[in-house]
């Protein structure tokens, strides 16, 4: 088993005109599950479709339609639940949350108040070497996302698409267990990593694939863990709810003028109203979404048509059997294997594709210099291109091939470094083009001497200088690897160097 | 439980049904009376009882995760009092 030492980061502390206060934060993460067909009926969950054609009549909520559930989306949600080292409830239920808006045709959001379909769990979230945050999922819940509403096409009118209306949501809702900003940010980079590591959610936050609610309240120093002891909310102050953020930035952004906010209001002798807020990134600030407040009476209810969702262990089993290696686990390997850096693990695992990529690389084959080449080579290679890793040039296996090449001795790590960019912009077999263009390294020592020797009677005072200082046999060295091209290999060129000026 | 006047107009106003005013009084009444006969029910002790789901043992239908329906953009705005270039068309709703 992963065993993870680490200590908890210390909270935020925001000082305020009287007194030092401390950040209280939940999450609700809504992850759009990754399937094809939406959660109860059979259209298209496609982004960038023409407005209102991934439409079936359960979608749009015509009489008489009847929702039926689809068995991936239970299954997505079951992986997560997996993910998260949650509890799997085989009995969950679906009820009825009901509001008017004009993007939820049915007047009702399906959704699962009552028996979420998972439990408890957990999520680690580091905040450096040694340092996490192990912040508590209290539950996940399936539900039915809302259509979009656009409003700057008209004047007087709001246009509605109901493309999105009816796809699968995982409502992740975690414990009051962050303590600040950056650890919010954190949360929701590790959740997001581990969704697409198990492909439940694509976690793009640009088309609103991933968005998060963020409760957050203040409390003296001191009160939170009088929360933490006893479970009992009256210790933490009054909390409001930001909703339907989706960027890392404005995530904190919002925390922070939140915070401050409440706690000018209650050091002015004022009471912070539960309510919920909005953040307008352009003026930096959260206002209260008046429009909401009526509607907070949902009116929940068992949805009459839908009979309780029951699975069994063994398909619970068998989708545990199937999981795929977690962020965690990954880290963990890469550094016990391959003897790498906390660093460059974090950085190698963070994307389920880089993981994939350097393993093709470091397969069979030195892991600590798979991981430099990866990390310093590539990476930076195709950040000057302005190219993502999906679209690299290069593959893993023409990678390997050049490591490959590195570590016979055919190529010195200088020349590698040309093969590089020649495979890196003209692609081609790397031990073809080192064979048709000559640049194999040199190891005959015949030839090599040839060279040392012509450039020590080239040079008589340099040579009077190196046996006073031997450091300047560095100078020869350098003489013989231009001579030869750079294909002379390094470690002879040293040796037969030292030999000849009898250093 | 009693259902008042005001409490009557606020269920009204939240599932978006026009009552008129002197309409209240005997919607409250009528909700007294559903709410009495709710009441009537709790009497009976159901512990250990566990709730009917369905009369016949059925388990939840479920479908697999396939594209059948959709592309029917027409259909679906055919009976919206305003549709402009594919989307609903509604008054104005801003946050």
């Amino acid at each position: 088993m992963l065993d993870l030492t680490y200590e908890p980061p210390k909270p935020k502390v925001i000082a305020g005109a009287k007194h030092d206060w401390e950040l209280v934060i939940g999450m609700e993460i809504h992850a759009q599950v990754s399937s094809r067909a939406k959660l109860f009926s059979g259209a298209s969950t496609e982004f960038g479709a023409e407005p209102n054609s991934n439409v079936a009549f359960v979608d749009a909520a015509m009489p008489g339609m009847l929702p039926v559930i689809n068995e991936f989306c239970v299954e997505q949600a079951v992986r997560t639940g997996l993910g998260l080292k949650a509890e799997i409830n085989l009995v969950s239920a679906f009820d009825r949350k009901n509001y008017f808006y004009p993007d939820l045709p049915q007047g009702y959001q399906i959704s699962q108040l009552y028996h979420p379909i998972v439990g408890e769990g957990e999520v680690l979230v580091e905040m450096g070497p040694g340092v996490a945050r192990l912040v508590r999922i209290e539950r996940i819940h399936l539900e039915q996302d809302a259509g979009k509403s656009i409003h700057d096409m008209d004047p007087n009118m709001s246009f509605v698409d109901f493309n999105r209306t009816g796809v699968a949501l995982m409502e992740i809702v975690s414990r009051p267990d962050i303590r600040g900003p950056e650890e919010a940010a954190a949360y929701v980079t590790k959740l997001r990593q581990i969704l697409r590591y198990l492909g439940t959610c694509d976690g793009n936050m640009q088309n609103g694939n991933l968005r998060a609610d963020v409760n957050v309240s203040v409390c003296r120093v001191g009160q939170y863990e009088k929360y933490q002891e006893t479970q009992d909310f009256s210790h933490l102050g009054t909390r409001c709810e930001i909703k339907n953020m989706n960027s890392m930035r404005f995530i904190q952004q919002a925390i922070e003028y939140e915070a401050r906010r409440q706690i000018a209001i209650v050091e002015a002798g004022g009471k912070v109203e539960q309510e919920t807020r909005l953040y307008d990134p352009d003026k930096g600030e959260t206002r209260s979404m008046r429009s909401k407040e009526e509607a907070h009476d949902y009116r929940y209810f068992p949805d009459p048509d839908l009979l309780p969702l029951e699975i069994e262990q063994a398909w619970v089993d068998g989708i545990a059997a199937s999981m795929p290696e977690l962020p965690d686990a990954r880290k963990a390997r890469y550094m016990a294997d391959y003897g790498l850096t906390d660093y460059d693990a974090n950085v190698l695992t963070a994307e389920v594709d880089t993981a994939a990529y350097f393993e093709a690389v470091a397969q069979g084959r030195d892991g600590k210099m798979a991981a430099n080449w990866v990390l310093n080579e590539l990476f930076g290679r195709l950040k000057k291109d302005n190219h993502e890793l999906s679209d690299s040039p290069m593959s893993a296996a023409q990678l390997g091939t050049i490591l490959d090449l590195i570590a016979k001795g055919d190529i010195s790590g200088k020349i590698a470094k040309d093969l590089f960019e020649i495979v890196f912009t003209e692609g081609g077999d790397p031990a073809e083009i080192v064979e048709s263009r000559g640049m194999k390294q040199v190891t005959d020592t015949g030839a090599i001497e040839t060279a040392v020797d012509e450039v020590i009677a080239a040079n008589p005072a340099q040579v009077e200088k190196a046996k006073a200082n031997p450091k300047l046999a560095g100078w020869f060295v350098g003489q013989v690897m231009k001579a030869t091209g750079g294909k002379a290999n390094p470690a002879a060129v040293n040796e037969i160097v030292a030999r000849k000026l009898g250093l | 439980m009693s259902i008042d006047e005001t409490t009557a107009a606020r269920v009204a106003k939240l599932a978006r049904i026009k009552v008129e005013p002197e309409a209240l009084p005997g919607l409250a009444t009528e909700f007294n009376t559903i709410l009495g006969f709710i009441e009537q029910l709790n009497e009976v002790n159901v512990d250990g009882v566990e709730p009917m789901t369905s009369v016949t043992p059925m388990r939840l239908k479920r479908r697999q995760d396939v594209v059948t329906d959709g592309n029917q953009q027409a259909k679906v705005l055919s009976n919206a009092p305003d549709a402009r270039e594919g989307f609903f068309a509604v008054p104005k709703v801003v946050e």
